[in-house]
């Protein structure tokens, strides 16, 4: 099979303002994000043809947008859902239709407007599911939210391998080192290891500090070929491999879906694709919803033995000046929530030599992830500065 | 049981998991079991994810297991929660192979371990309403 690998490229990335932005919906933010990349692509919204649409949990994204925000004959539409993976896959989808003459140019698009004005960020993210039977016995236990299922996940590897609060911390803390730099981030106030020690419990092992923002805002992305790319504004940032993983762990003795995700399926694709091994990569971006998504993602991919994560991050390697920069941009847990758009547009930034003060020296490949549910759905780019 | 248990919010059954609630009214606990491949499953759902078959059989379990992973909560989603915060929650793994959610009786949060036996205590929380706990039992 001939070699899908620098055939499509991202040419156009909108970021809106993040955070604590009232007033708006998330249609409001879809529309401004997509403008934003379309002026950095140098495009119209006539020469989109293919719109792929995620929603975060505010569900304001519908297929309604096509006649919304005004799209005419659109060759490719559609509302994709892989939670946390989605991002990555919409990107991949957008690249296949453009290589094989679906549509020209694809604009994917994320969009949430959960935070409200006086209201704590956990408040707003919650919402009432009402369960019946067997899901009644959870809430009885008192069992409720996403932080409660990573915590157990986290918790588990560290039974099994020793990994200590001191080494998610230092998650943390590289992440806040990149956030300082990135003027769109949330959280720019330097942080060290006290700080995330002494940063309240939500549910042990979890620190406030290990988990993510909550953000209004959003992001858009344009894909085309390689071709039209090169005719562009921007710098093309080209596809060198995708792939995805999705391991339907059973919640059963024998599977450890924990501590063992997806990750592992889509990086035998999405390397293979790019013909590249872990050295070759030069940063990554890795989807962040907990400190500990990072770790085991970055043992999923190889970059230490399964289990030898927490040693691996500790010495500052993810930092700036380490040897593996990792989410640049201060990732989602102090730049900004915009579940898988986050580590992409980050590295769009990044490849194009558009970080400013945060640029990380060597830019010319990258790992972007994406992590939906509780570590069951896993979607990955490799993208680089040049098409091979 | 204490006051405050009673006061969480309590488990209400419907058509497919009623047999599990009268199975713990009875002091056992329930799995469902694929009536064509065996293969055991919980929670309740109405097909087995094997084989797809919708044939089922509740079978009892043991009760024993061990702590398969916990968490100790700090944060009050729930009124209930406010006096019983930071509270454990534990990830059993039965005998069996399935793995549930529950909590300890019986136990400091500081003293739960990953790999702990433990095996099931029943306690009513509602009228007729039991309620699956474990507590520590001898290795």
């Amino acid at each position: 099979m001939e070699s899908f690998k620098g055939k499509a490229a991202i040419c156009g990335l909108g970021i809106t303002p993040m955070g604590r932005i009232y007033g708006h919906d998330s249609v409001w933010f879809a529309a401004r994000a997509m403008r934003l990349a379309l002026d950095d692509a140098g495009l119209t919204k006539d020469d989109i043809d293919g719109v792929l649409i995620n929603s975060g949990i505010t569900g304001e994204l519908g297929l309604g947008l096509m006649m919304q925000l005004g799209f005419r004959n659109l060759r490719l539409y559609n509302e994709m859902n892989g939670a946390g993976s989605t991002a990555s896959q919409m990107i991949q989808y957008a690249a296949m239709a453009v290589v094989h003459g679906m549509a020209n140019h694809v604009i994917c698009v994320f969009a949430d407007a959960p935070l409200r004005e006086n209201k704590s960020a956990g408040a707003s993210y919650a919402r009432g599911r009402g369960p019946r039977g067997m899901g009644t016995f959870e809430t009885h236990y008192g069992l409720f939210g996403v932080n409660a299922r990573y915590a157990l996940a986290a918790r588990r590897h560290m039974a099994l391998y020793g990994t200590t609060q001191d080494q998610l911390g230092a998650i943390a803390v590289a992440e806040r080192q990149w956030a300082t730099m990135n003027p769109l981030a949330q959280m720019r106030d330097p942080m060290t290891l006290e700080d995330y020690h002494r940063s309240r419990w939500i549910i042990e092992p979890l620190h406030l500090l290990d988990c993510s923002l909550v953000s209004n805002g959003g992001v858009a992305v344009i894909v085309t070929t390689a071709e039209r790319a090169c005719s562009l504004k921007q710098p093309p940032v080209y596809i060198w491999g995708m792939g995805q993983g999705h391991p339907g762990n059973p919640n059963r003795a024998g599977a450890d879906a924990e501590v063992s995700t997806g990750a592992r399926i889509a990086r035998d694709t999405a390397f293979r694709m790019a013909g590249i091994s872990n050295e070759d990569l030069d940063f990554v971006e890795l989807y962040d919803c907990y400190t500990y998504t990072v770790l085991v993602t970055l043992e999923d991919y190889g970059f230490c033995k399964k289990g030898e994560g927490g040693p691996f991050v500790a010495d500052g390697k993810l930092g700036p000046g380490g040897s593996l920069p990792a989410n640049t941009g201060g990732g989602q847990l102090s730049g900004y929530y915009m579940w898988g758009m986050t580590p992409v547009s980050e590295a769009v930034v990044q490849i194009r030599g558009q970080g400013g003060e945060r640029q990380v020296p060597k830019h010319d490949l990258c790992l972007t992830t994406g992590n939906g549910g509780i570590l069951n759905f896993h979607g990955c780019l490799v993208l680089g500065r040049e098409a091979s | 049981m204490t006051t405050e248990l009673i006061s969480r919010p309590v488990p209400t059954p419907d058509e497919a998991s009623a047999p599990y609630f009268e199975g713990a009214r009875q002091g056992r606990l329930l799995l469902m079991r694929c009536g064509e491949c065996g293969t055991l499953r919980f929670p309740a759902r109405p097909l087995c994810e094997a084989c797809w078959s919708d044939e089922v059989e509740w079978v009892p379990a043991s009760g024993r297991g061990i702590i398969y992973t916990y968490g100790i909560m700090h944060q009050v989603y729930h009124p209930a929660f406010a006096s019983l915060v930071p509270y454990a929650i534990v990830v059993v793994e039965l005998e069996e192979g399935p793995r549930m959610i529950s909590n300890l009786v019986g136990v400091a949060n500081d003293q739960i371990l990953v790999g702990m036996p433990v095996e099931v205590v029943f306690e009513e929380v509602g009228e007729g309403v039991y309620v699956p706990y474990f507590r520590p039992r001898a290795g």
